[in-house]
């Protein structure tokens, strides 16, 4: 039985390039390293529950089986008549069909944009605008000894994050939080005994002070491993496993950032709290900030879908650029989906824009906001649209996801997805890093292989071929004959 | 009937992202995502047990789902949904020129559901929404 190592997982942005899986019969029936979700993934993603295995097409308010032919000539057909196509996604497919992908857009003149416009767009405006002073995950790794994590939970979204590259994980030149962490949490159970053993002796409930988050433990400054602070609007799950968690009030983030940003600057808060943090844990917190040898601060979408947006995130890396006058500090946004940098990427290299690029002039212009996927469904300006890779009738707010529905729709997805059952054609793909190959871009930027694992099904082709077929087609249509 | 006014979030959880992978038509990414995560106080106030059906109201709509009781509290008034079609009936779709919707930190109403209102799968919310199926 043949195990296949080093195998990356196309799950999340965390990207793991450590999974090994055992083979049989062409299919995966054991797998070692990877979180619940990527197991999840590489045991069920074959479930024929969830995947179409032949293309479709709606007829009569009915998703019927069709042909390849048939399937792709009507989607060139519905993107070489729309005015203003819209072709949304990519972040889950392998960089090579995103270039290929982009190549359509130019020619049918439609707006090409990825998942990123509602995840970490606002985070990408904002560092054009500012900088960003970043690094690898390997050198966090090796080196971190604070780690912050602001609206973000990397225990439900990037399961192995925290053991891969930063609480967890012993680093060359640094030692990890995990001995201080199980001391903690046989604290933890300790009291939970006494709760139980209390209620059960006096019949009442007794009062015993938390262990984590009242209070900084006063030898966290002094500490030779890893430190782990959480930032979040509630007590997620990672906050459990951090030595001081912040609970800011809902949408309030940006003052929280301004008010540490003074105080780094030893400047004084003649206030009693800020977003409902005590000013006396902010300078303490501060103290820790300053007083580390290489912090880290990743933040999630809780910076940039809530109030704010772009200019929380300003003010996150107008935090970090302020640390680094005092210590070294970098900031890393936790990308979701395992390609969703390398969207980005492709998408610079090829148009110089990072998302949300419109074409419909002839030329790429980028204005997130007026040609972001969300704003144009929102104002239903566009007259059709491709899905690749993502499942924006699960993920768009109402009335966006019943614009994009009411035109015409193609999907391109190896599943059975919300927005699939809502299409008109369904072009059904194989699953780029089990059943096809390609390149795939980490979290912080670093391009690493998917694999192939196991042979697709017969029947299916990857994104990229179909995407080659749709744009050869709608060549044929336009009559400009070009190497496709 | 009692009502609170709650500030609605959203987010993954790791049971949503194993749903999500099992299939969206699954059972298991239905029972992670058609959830609203209540402080056990709120739940208290609504006079509601875990597992009840629960309406969460904002300006953009109204939806029904499951009320869970929170194990990461305490946080009252804070509610919590997990990504996926439910939430986006209720999320606020302004995105301030920036192309991101308001996801996070929505004002919201949240009441126990009237007896005849039950949570929609997946196939009847996209129809109800949609007309679709």
């Amino acid at each position: 039985m043949p195990t296949i190592k080093n195998v990356t997982c196309p799950v999340c942005g965390t990207f793991c390039d450590d999974i090994e899986l055992k083979i049989k019969n062409n299919k995966v029936i054991d797998v070692k390293n990877a979180c619940a979700m990527g197991e999840a993934k590489f045991l069920s993603y074959s479930d024929p529950h969830h995947r179409n295995l032949k293309p479709l097409i709606r007829r009569n308010g009915e998703l019927i089986e069709t042909s390849w032919t048939e399937a792709i000539k009507k989607s060139a057909q519905i993107l070489a008549e729309a005015s203003y196509p819209l072709l949304y996604g990519w972040s889950s497919t392998s960089c090579e069909a995103i270039s290929v992908g982009i190549e359509l857009a130019e020619e049918i003149g439609g707006v090409i944009d990825n998942t990123s416009s509602v995840c970490h767009g606002p985070s990408i405006l904002s560092i054009q605008d500012q900088g960003i002073s970043t690094c690898t995950l390997g050198q966090i790794r090796h080196r971190a000894d604070l780690i912050v994590y602001w609206g973000s939970d990397p225990y439900s979204a990037h399961p192995r994050h925290l053991e891969r590259y930063t609480a967890f994980t012993e680093g060359r030149f640094q030692p990890s939080e995990w001995k201080r962490y199980v001391s903690r949490l046989r604290g933890v159970i300790g009291k939970k005994k006494l709760e139980r053993a209390s209620q059960l002796a006096l019949m009442e409930e007794i009062s015993v002070p938390p262990i984590t988050g009242s209070k900084i433990p006063p030898t966290l400054e002094t500490e030779k491993e890893r430190k782990l602070i959480v930032i979040d609007a509630r007590r997620t799950h990672s906050a459990e496993f951090a030595d001081y968690f912040i609970q800011v009030e809902p949408n309030r983030d940006y003052e929280l950032l301004q008010a540490l940003r003074m105080l780094v600057k030893n400047e004084e808060l003649e206030v009693d709290e800020v977003a409902g943090v005590p000013v006396d844990v902010l300078e303490k917190i501060v103290d820790v900030m300053v007083g580390c040898k290489f912090g880290v601060l990743f933040f999630g979408v809780g910076l940039t879908m809530s109030s704010g947006k772009l200019r929380n995130i300003d003010a996150a890396l107008a935090l970090t650029r302020d640390l680094n006058f005092r210590t070294k500090f970098v900031i890393m946004p936790m990308r979701g989906h395992f390609n969703v940098t390398g969207a980005n990427m492709v998408s610079i290299w090829q148009t110089g824009y990072p998302f949300s690029v419109d074409f419909s002039q002839g030329y790429p212009t980028y204005n997130p906001g007026e040609t972001s996927t969300v704003d144009i469904l929102s104002r239903d300006e566009s007259d059709a649209a491709l899905v690749i890779a993502s499942d924006p009738v699960a993920n768009f707010p109402k009335n966006a996801a019943q614009n994009l529905v009411k035109n015409p729709l193609i999907v391109i997805d190896p599943e059975k997805s919300a927005t699939a059952l809502m299409a008109d054609v369904v072009l059904p793909s194989t699953f780029v890093g089990i059943e096809a190959e390609g390149i795939a871009y980490r979290m912080d930027g670093v391009p690493l292989p998917l694999k192939q694992v196991v042979k697709p099904p017969r029947s299916l082709l990857s994104d990229e071929e179909i995407l080659r077929r749709i744009l050869r087609e709608v060549r044929k249509l336009k009559k400009k004959p070009r190497k496709a | 009937m009692q009502k609170i006014n709650v500030t609605l979030l959203s987010g993954r959880t790791i049971d949503q992202g194993t749903g999500k992978e099992h299939g969206k038509t699954s059972q298991k990414y239905y029972e992670s995502v058609a959830i609203c995560e209540v402080d056990p106080a709120d739940l208290e106030t609504l006079g509601i047990k875990e597992g009840t059906n629960l309406k969460v109201s904002t300006e953009f709509g109204s939806v029904v789902v499951k009320a869970v009781k929170s194990m990461r509290g305490p946080h009252p008034k804070i509610v919590y949904m997990p990504y996926g079609p439910w939430i986006n009936i209720v999320a606020n779709p302004q995105t301030h020129s920036t192309g991101m919707p308001s996801f996070k930190g929505i004002p919201a109403d949240i009441e126990p559901a009237a007896p005849t209102e039950r949570v929609l799968s997946l196939q009847e919310l996209l129809k109800q929404t949609f007309g679709k199926e």
